[in-house]
């Protein structure tokens, strides 16, 4: 899997919410086509970690690359990061004064400068592809959550990005939805497309993942294949935070 | 409630025991639906029945409607002379404006009002019409200065009443608007430079009574103007009021964009959309629609401190009303003179509060889960 060149980069990165370290020295490589599950207990910083990807979280210190590109306070090579990186948020994030596929054109219209009617053919392909086209017409919160969370996924899609984000992305659907929206995020794994997913779905990382990597107060404490992941722990903390939620 | 191990049976919907629908059941539910409820209800009745036959006597039955300045003196206050409408109306709503030319700004009014009208419309709200606002505004101050096309030159000091409080009112509101999602803009600003800026002003201008900002724009930015360079009274007052509604609406709207989540922001930012991309299409939309019934508020409360330019010697609405009631002859009806006055504002002020409840529901389309 591990090609020449890495599509994201984090050479010593480290962040602070005021005096909180909240990211601590991070170093990680992922390859295009990588598929990553990131766990850990909240407060680890496993989110904060994805959205200094897209730059919605700022490091301080360290060097991040993304696609090539070093994150810096350059707004022109922000914007041009975020068309190559799709994101799909814990709350949806729907846009709730547009319809469904306004939510899906909004991006391909303004950012990406392509005519209505072929943004329009687009975001219907993207709509079939999460099994949600029937909807299109709608407004978000006339869609249940599980619905909502595959609209967002495909509104993440419709640029074509390289790289997608996931931040919990079934952390706030009832239970009978997270299927829906894990299978969508499955079969979008399996084209090949670079993932980075925070989640507790260890179901879904063993499945998927390539590799898994466990968070702790800011740091990666351990990352490996799913197999050795999740048999064979090295530290105690990952076993520690293992038995706590794969018991139930 | 189905026993252990009974198997489930749907039970099928049926009608509520009591009627809850009709008149009886409505007067029973809303009106007489306890002791303390009942005997509110007949106190309203008691106080109805006592002051309304009185106040329509005086309105209507004794009402003299003809401008007969004697059949007024001799009601003796027993019934409203609502003659003194007809005889000044013409002062009342157009103050002093040349008697012959009144057709001007009677015919800019009617345009103006029609175009705010027209405005409403969701439908409508496309790039030709701020075209037409463009063509409207300049027929409007072709109709009011004259000086072309034949039309003789009315200096601004005799402009009034309703056109002048229709103009200082729509030319506000339509200035302060947009200044207002600046500033409200601004104040968030990551920028300390415009955000320090823009909550100088909000606070300055909230600080003082409009009465304050329309005097200093009379008499003391004068002094400051270089000597020989003069800029219209009229024109002064207009950018002193839209300054004053810009600073209440700014924080109005700054409310809207409180209100808005943190995600939506970052949905947007997520998708590549520039800052003005994100505000335009994502931010604005959504908070505007929020602050609606506020907004409203401010432009109402805007429409009625108009009046206030009275006190430097502009005659609107009420200034013309003044003038009117200078006129000994009639200055004791001056009651009835105020109601007209009151009612011009009253049908103004309620179709604005209609039309912030329409604009509310058919803005909401999205918002609302049915």
């Amino acid at each position: 899997m591990q090609t020449a060149t890495p599509i994201i980069e984090f050479a010593h990165v480290n962040k602070w919410y005021g005096q909180f370290h909240v990211l601590r020295d991070i170093d990680l490589s992922v390859a295009r086509g990588e598929r990553i599950v990131i766990c850990g207990p909240s407060g680890s910083g496993k989110s904060t970690l994805i959205r200094c990807i897209n730059r919605l979280e700022e490091h301080q210190e360290g060097v991040l690359r993304v696609d090539g590109v070093e994150l810096t306070d350059d707004l022109k090579a922000i914007e041009a990061i975020r068309r190559q990186v799709g994101m799909v948020f814990q709350q949806f994030n729907l846009f709730p004064h547009l319809t469904v596929l306004e939510n899906l054109t909004l991006a391909p219209m303004w950012v990406g400068r392509i005519p209505k009617r072929e943004a329009d053919e687009r975001a219907m392909q993207q709509l079939v592809r999460v099994k949600i086209a029937e909807q299109a017409a709608k407004y978000p919160l006339q869609l249940s959550g599980g619905q909502q969370q595959r609209v967002a996924i495909a509104r993440a899609l419709c640029l074509t990005p390289k790289i997608m984000l996931f931040d919990e992305p079934t952390s706030a659907l009832d239970p009978e939805m997270i299927k829906e929206v894990l299978d969508v995020m499955i079969e979008l794994a399996n084209q090949g497309i670079t993932m980075l997913c925070v989640t507790h779905e260890m179901g879904f990382a063993r499945s998927v993942a390539d590799r898994v990597i466990f968070m702790d107060q800011g740091q990666i404490v351990e990352q490996n294949t799913p197999a050795e992941f999740f048999g064979n722990p090295k530290s105690e903390r990952t076993r520690d935070f293992l038995s706590k939620i794969l018991a139930h | 409630m189905s026993a252990v191990g009974e198997v489930f049976q749907l039970i099928p919907p049926r009608a509520p025991p009591v009627a809850t629908e009709g008149v009886l059941p409505w007067l029973r539910r809303n009106l007489f639906s306890d002791l303390w409820n009942t005997l509110g209800t007949l106190l309203v009745l008691a106080l109805l029945a006592t002051y309304l036959p009185p106040l329509f006597e005086w309105a209507a039955w004794n009402a003299v409607a003809r401008p007969d300045n004697a059949a007024c003196r001799a009601l003796e206050h027993t019934g409203a002379c609502w003659g003194v409408v007809g005889e000044k109306y013409r002062l009342i709503l157009f103050g002093r404006y040349p008697y012959a030319e009144q057709w001007r700004p009677l015919v800019a009014t009617a345009l103006m009002i029609a175009l705010l009208a027209a405005s409403c419309y969701r439908p409508f709200w496309k790039r030709w019409l701020i075209a037409l606002w463009i063509v409207v505004l300049a027929v409007f101050f072709v109709l009011m200065f004259g000086g072309a096309f034949g039309l003789t030159f009315v200096e601004t000091a005799r402009w009034g009443g309703l056109p002048l409080t229709i103009m200082l009112s729509t030319l506000g509101l339509v200035t302060a608007f947009p200044l207002s999602v600046l500033v409200a803009l601004g104040r968030r600003s990551r920028m300390p430079g415009i955000r320090t800026l823009c909550v100088l002003y909000v606070e300055l201008i909230r600080g003082v009574p409009l009465i304050s900002v329309l005097f200093m724009a009379s008499f003391m930015f004068p002094l400051f103007m270089p000597a020989g360079m003069t800029i219209d009274v009229l024109l002064r007052v207009q950018v002193g009021i839209s300054l004053f509604s810009a600073a209440y609406l700014a924080e109005v709207v700054r409310g809207g964009l409180q209100a808005l989540p943190r995600g939506q922001v970052e949905a947007a930012q997520s998708l590549g959309l520039s800052y003005w991309q994100t505000t335009r299409k994502v931010v604005l939309p959504q908070a505007l629609r929020l602050v609606v019934p506020a907004i409203m508020n401010t432009f109402i409360g805007t429409f009625k401190d108009t009046s206030l330019v009275t006190i430097v010697s502009l005659y609107d609405l009420t200034g013309a009303l003044q003038l009117a009631l200078g006129d000994s002859d009639w200055r004791k009806f001056f009651l009835e003179g105020q109601l007209f006055v009151a009612a011009i504002y009253f049908v103004c002020c309620f179709a604005m509060s209609r039309y912030s409840r329409w604009i509310e529901r058919h803005l909401n389309t999205g918002t609302r889960r049915n």
